[in-house]
């Protein structure tokens, strides 16, 4: 499966030559965290061959991540969603925050970074305008369930059922929630908001409870019967 | 202004990424300018060129790395097209090489970015949730979150190319 990554720089000034580091880190995180691929990193860890210690840095900093994860979110985050190790859930969210420092490593005070449908957004999307980002409906095709509006830091995050075909599944049950169509979490960084949201799909009917005690971040539940409950940062 | 799109896909064929920028005055529409990514058959990606601007996809088919087959038969390339996919972010369309059976390049034929338009709204300091009726046609956004939009596109896209090369 892949993520196809739009990169939006409203700032001027910024080398395209930028391009070249956003690029070489992707393939970089690809080799260290596919489980595609049998000679990655973590999935030579996973398979016992080799230590935590002898990965490369970030498989340290991602796991130790995940494990904070899985404590907020009581256990619905988990770097073993099927039983094996696979931090997906966490990577992309991390690898879109990463691309976005980049960014503003180069120079970029105002930039989108969208992977597959997560987005972290900085700066503004012209001066004196905030970001638009729309949620889209999760079971009305090329509509929306409505508008995230706000300048940056700003991160938006949307988990589905439909993703992948009901990939998400609740660890403490083992399976699938059919409750929720998508979960979006809004916050101020990708990396959070994206685990929040598979997190909180995988809540099923207790997403919205557990969405409304997290400090600085807001959301929209959409159910199964394309209901919507949007929860507010308080 | 620039609006760079690229894809990560990890397959059985390795990873492929294909990237490309247009900006505000020269959007990407023409085929001769899209760029395309080498793929080798031990799934190792090679040859990711980031400028769009100079490089034409046959330039990219010919710098492709040489399949290490143990066949001695010299195999022919063929191209094929996905079907033109419209996503909520924009057109989609990729074209597949395949030789001896082997896909040797994927590059886009047709992508074009759908540009957020101008608004004028007073910035805030909390991010609104704004319940709007909206379109894709009507919704003046920047960008979409939701699950996997336009990778639906490409894979869509990039499955019937396969699926018109036979090649699973």
């Amino acid at each position: 499966m892949g993520t196809v990554f739009s990169i939006d720089v409203r700032s001027s000034g910024v080398e395209s030559a930028v391009m070249d580091d956003v690029v070489a880190y992707s393939h970089r995180i690809d080799a260290i965290f596919s489980t595609y691929r049998p000679g990655s990193d973590i999935s030579r860890l996973g398979r016992g061959e080799i230590r935590l210690a002898a990965c490369a840095p970030e498989v340290r900093e991602v796991l130790r991540r995940c494990a904070e994860l899985r404590v907020e979110t009581g256990g619905y985050f988990t770097a073993h969603p099927s039983g094996r190790l696979d931090p997906s859930g966490y990577v992309k969210g991390w690898a879109i925050e990463t691309i976005s420092d980049l960014l503003v490593s180069a120079g970029s005070t105002s930039h989108c970074v969208n992977g597959g449908g997560d987005v972290q957004c900085i700066g503004e999307a012209a001066p004196g305008r905030p970001w638009r980002v729309g949620v889209s409906h999760p079971l009305q095709p090329l509509s929306y369930v409505g508008v995230v509006e706000s300048a940056g830091p700003l991160a938006v995050a949307t988990s589905g059922t439909a993703e992948r075909g009901a990939h998400i599944v609740d660890p403490h049950s083992g399976r699938c929630p059919t409750e929720t169509a998508s979960v979006t979490v809004v916050g101020s960084s990708i990396g959070l908001v994206d685990a929040y949201a598979t997190a909180a799909l995988a809540m099923g009917r207790d997403a919205e409870g557990w969405l409304d005690r997290q400090p600085g971040v807001s959301g929209i539940v959409v159910g199964a019967d394309g209901s919507s409950t949007w929860l507010r940062a308080g | 202004m620039k609006r760079i799109l690229f894809t990560l896909v990890s397959t059985v064929a390795g990873l492929v990424a294909l990237l490309s920028f247009k900006t505000e005055s020269h959007p990407l529409s023409s085929p001769g300018a899209l760029p395309s990514a080498g793929l080798s058959e031990t799934g190792a990606t090679t040859g990711t060129t980031p400028s769009a601007k100079t490089t034409s996809p046959a330039a990219r088919s010919s710098s492709a790395p040489k399949a290490k087959s143990s066949s001695t038969a010299p195999a022919t390339s063929k191209t094929y097209l996905g079907a033109s996919v419209t996503t909520r972010y924009g057109i989609v369309q990729v074209k597949v090489t395949v030789r001896g059976g082997k896909i040797v390049n994927v590059s886009f034929a047709q992508l074009t970015a759908f540009d957020g338009r101008s608004q004028q709204i007073n910035a805030s300091a909390a991010p609104q949730l704004l319940q709007e009726t909206l379109t894709a046609q009507s919704a003046h956004i920047d960008t979409v979150s939701g699950a996997t939009y336009t990778s639906d596109g490409y894979l869509q896209s990039l499955q019937s190319a396969l699926d018109a090369a036979g090649v699973k």
